[in-house]
């Protein structure tokens, strides 16, 4: 193998890999923006992973030889993204209308959700005799390239470019589209006058709590698909005891990473997918434990270096973290 | 009625607990006209233009808008008749454009036209004669920059009605002769602007009428052209009233505190103190008067060296000891020195009690350093705790029971009394009696009264001119951060004091 053909699919594996990521960091982007710091997304991602595979598992078994794939896809990412919305909606509820502390919350959800998502996972493969994987020719659909042969043909760039499954596009779609929301409508805006000075944006006349539940549970939804993208094409569609692996804590290191801008999160998630597959592609004489811990090192690095910024819009939004009391009337 | 009339209120009456911040008032605001609302602090000016602006709501009166009777219950409804007010604190987010700030919260289609928005901004800011550039990050901007910025943001909702909260307290000179032009343009448009304001000389230099508040009622109004500057004062500060607090002559006074050339620039530039020169004498009561905002916080924050000096001296001699500048000495070296502050903010425990603690907690705050070792010594606060609960009838199920639960006056009663524990040889408080009935009141009196005789030097702040000009011996006015003059508290009048808090005096040559 040539150095340029290991580095082809050293990167395609990054984006492979880094696809859950991408989800679970967007979705984290979308709920600070409110102004909440939900550090639930490894819950809502665990769930999303148990329901996704569940709402596939469940569905190849009743179609039989009729599956479709295509409505596999929009079921498992129905199911996923309805479980972390659901998760994601507890998390609003106490933060926003009990205005309970939303570490400690964030913290509760992500306890309760990976307890949550492992219940399902065990219980169905209990049920289901020792062992839950969908069928062969669904998991193809589920990671195959979307795009035609000839394109992923092209040298070099071919396979990075066009090779990729569905979710991996998706994101992309996400992100831009998130990009487009936040920088160019009139709801971006309101919503990031939300997350940065929620009296002003009160004043203003925004009703600042439905901004809020929205992002927050809808951003629950997306980070949740991240789940189920990765047990449906990283862990290969089989419910396994692993898990997540802590994307979901990651992701919300990602999230800081990438300024809370979407655009960053897709090379953001690309750059930790490599960092979490270096171990079986790159062979230096130091042990396996070395590599694993780096998407880690790189976390913490990155977080005192951003710490130094200085420009203002790369700083986290200004309330985030904070209940919104509107004053005494 | 007066086809002019925007905005007219009828008996307006809001109350807060027991307290009536405003009682029947009765106000017009005219279209093509500058209304000047002037009172003293808590006259309740800023309560009654809050009810317009839809951030309270009247307990009863009508309010009625070109003539029609409106409900205003948000600020959405005071948007929809035209009426926007401009706050003391900004209302901007500061990472967004000013163009951004503009539509924020205005209905429309999905996606945003900057560009058409940055150009109606122009066409607003060329029409009245502003200066704004609708790209510019709210952060980069000067407080004059906000200010204008959250005008056009009325004016860009189409505001007829203008209501401007002391709009001049954070601005320079130059700025406000810049605001004032393009309030003028605006009157001539026919916009219907109310400005409030404590300074006289805007109100005779800007406004065509003046409505005089006092202590939440309606005193009266006047054309500017008809009244002058003796006669809004007397309106503002009203009739001397009696109270009859114990006041004994100073005794063996000797200069305790000597500040010279005092001058204090906050972050954002604006001047707090302006060559301030004064002279505090142990054995007094020096009381310190002024509008809200004129540089008493910054005064008594310096002096405790909480607040960063610009330049200046403030040289403290203890009692037969050397005189030394406490300019760069950390609050604890001056606090060891024997300067306490009995610093009472608006909420009363935000600067120096732990509301969940109890008072021998509290009582600790001050002795902590004096225990062996990691461990503290709680034997002595406790003490002290009994003594000032018993001493000051502080009301309390326990000494250990959280003060954050106490009534206000205990709560203040807690603070002084430990203060004064301390043996200061300064005793500086602010607003003491801010909130407290009579009774609690005069008990904070005579334990001024009481230091005062032990030869301490006391610094009163306060804001009711009754209580300084029967508390205390020498009285300094300060206005805009400067001194407007120090007078003798014995035969200085009420209406005396009022034209020096709204007027600048002579100057500190009355140190005398």
């Amino acid at each position: 193998m040539t150095f340029l053909d290991a580095a082809v699919a050293l990167i395609f594996n990054a984006i492979l890999n880094g696809a859950p990521l991408m989800f679970g960091t967007m979705g984290e982007i979308l709920t600070e923006k409110s102004g909440n710091l939900n550090l639930g997304v490894e819950g809502m991602m665990y769930m999303g992973g148990a329901f996704g595979i569940a709402g596939a598992y469940y569905y190849g078994r009743m179609a039989g030889e009729n599956a479709s794939g295509a409505l596999a896809i929009l079921i498992a990412l129905l199911f996923a993204f309805l479980a972390g919305a659901f998760g994601a909606l507890i998390y609003s509820f106490l933060t926003i209308t009990l205005r309970t502390n939303q570490n400690v919350t964030g913290l509760a959800l992500a306890i309760l959700g990976t307890g949550a998502g492992q219940f399902l996972g065990e219980y169905m493969r209990i049920r289901e005799g020792g062992y839950v994987a969908v069928s062969i020719a669904l998991k193809d659909q589920f990671q195959n390239p979307v795009f035609p042969a000839f394109l992923q043909n092209i040298p070099v760039i071919g396979k990075i470019v066009f090779g990729h499954n569905l979710f991996v596009y998706l994101g992309i779609v996400i992100a831009v589209l998130m990009t487009v929301y936040f920088k160019k409508t009139r709801w971006g805006l309101n919503l990031r006058a939300v997350g940065e000075s929620p009296a002003t944006a009160d004043a203003a006349g925004i009703n600042v709590n439905r901004y809020k539940y929205l992002a927050t549970v809808i951003g629950g939804g997306i980070s949740a698909i991240g789940g189920m993208v990765y047990i449906m094409t990283i862990a290969g569609g089989v419910w396994n005891h692993e898990g997540l692996a802590g994307e979901g804590w990651l992701a919300v290191a990602l999230v800081i990473f990438c300024l809370w801008r979407p655009l960053n999160a897709l090379w953001g998630s690309a750059l930790f997918g490599a960092l979490m597959i270096l171990y079986m592609r790159v062979h230096l004489p130091i042990p396996d434990e070395i590599y694993k811990i780096l998407p880690y090192v790189v976390t913490v690095v990155v977080l005192v270096i951003t710490s130094m910024r200085r420009k203002k819009e790369d700083h986290p939004p200004e309330s985030l973290g904070n209940a919104y009391f509107r004053e005494e009337r | 009625m007066d086809t002019t009339c925007a905005v007219r209120m009828e008996e307006v009456t809001k109350t807060f607990g027991p307290v009536v911040a405003n009682d029947r008032v009765t106000l017009e605001i005219r279209k093509g006209e500058i209304l000047s609302l002037l009172g003293e602090n808590g006259s309740g000016k800023t309560t009654l233009m809050n009810m317009l602006a839809g951030l309270y709501f009247p307990d009863s009166g009508r309010i009625f808008v070109n003539g029609k009777e409106a409900t205003i219950a948000s600020p959405k409804d005071a948007f929809a008749h035209g009426i926007g007010m401009i706050h003391q604190h900004f209302k901007l987010v500061n990472v967004l454009s000013a163009a951004e700030n503009v539509v924020l919260g205005l209905e429309g289609g999905a996606l945003l036209d900057i560009r058409e928005v940055s150009r109606k901004i122009r066409e607003i800011a060329e029409k009245y004669g502003f200066s704004v550039d609708p790209a510019k990050k709210v952060y980069d901007m000067s407080v004059s920059e906000k200010q204008t910025l959250e005008i056009i943001k009325l004016l860009y909702r189409g505001a007829e009605v203008l209501i401007l909260d002391e709009p001049t307290a954070v601005l320079t000179p130059q700025e406000t002769e810049k605001l004032f032009d393009v309030l003028r343009v605006m009157k001539k448009d026919g916009k219907a602007i109310v400005i409030i304001t404590h300074k006289l000389h805007e109100v005779t230099s800007l406004a065509d009428r003046v409505a005089v508040l006092r202590r939440g009622t309606f005193v009266g109004e006047v054309a500017i052209g008809e009244t002058d500057a003796a006669e809004l004062t007397n309106m503002m500060v009203g009739r001397q009233v009696s109270l009859n607090i114990d006041r004994s002559e100073p005794e063996n006074t000797a200069p305790r505190l000597k500040i010279t050339d005092l001058t204090v620039v906050d972050d954002e530039g604006v001047t707090k103190l302006d060559h301030v020169n004064f002279t505090a004498f142990g054995g007094e009561i020096l009381g310190i008067a002024g509008v809200a905002g004129s540089g008493q916080k910054e005064l008594l924050e310096s002096i405790a060296g909480l607040c960063p000096v610009k330049s200046g001296e403030i040289l403290y001699t203890p009692e037969g000891k050397k005189p030394s500048n406490l300019v760069g000495k950390t609050p604890m070296q001056i606090k060891s020195a024997g300067v306490a502050m009995a610093f009472v903010p608006e909420d009363r425990l935000g600067m120096g009690l732990v509301g969940g603690m109890g008072m021998v907690g509290n009582m600790m705050l001050r002795s902590w350093r004096e225990g062996g070792g990691a461990f503290v010594h709680h034997k002595d606060p406790n003490a002290l705790a009994k003594k000032v609960m018993d001493e000051l009838e502080v009301v309390t199920p326990d000494v250990n029971y959280p003060v954050r639960r106490l009534s206000g006056g205990n709560v203040q009663k807690v603070l002084v009394g430990r203060e004064i524990a301390t043996a200061p040889s300064v005793l500086m408080s602010a607003y003491a009696v801010r909130g407290l009935d009579i009774n609690t009141s005069y008990t904070i009196y005579n334990l001024m009264n009481q230091q005062k005789k032990n030869g301490v030097a006391v610094i009163f702040v306060g804001e009711d001119l009754d209580v300084l000009l029967e508390l205390c011996d020498r009285i300094l006015v300060l206005y805009d951060g400067k001194v407007s003059g120090i007078a003798d508290a014995r035969t200085v009048t009420k209406e005396e004091v009022g034209m020096m808090m709204t007027h600048l005096g002579k100057g500190g040559e009355a140190d005398a």
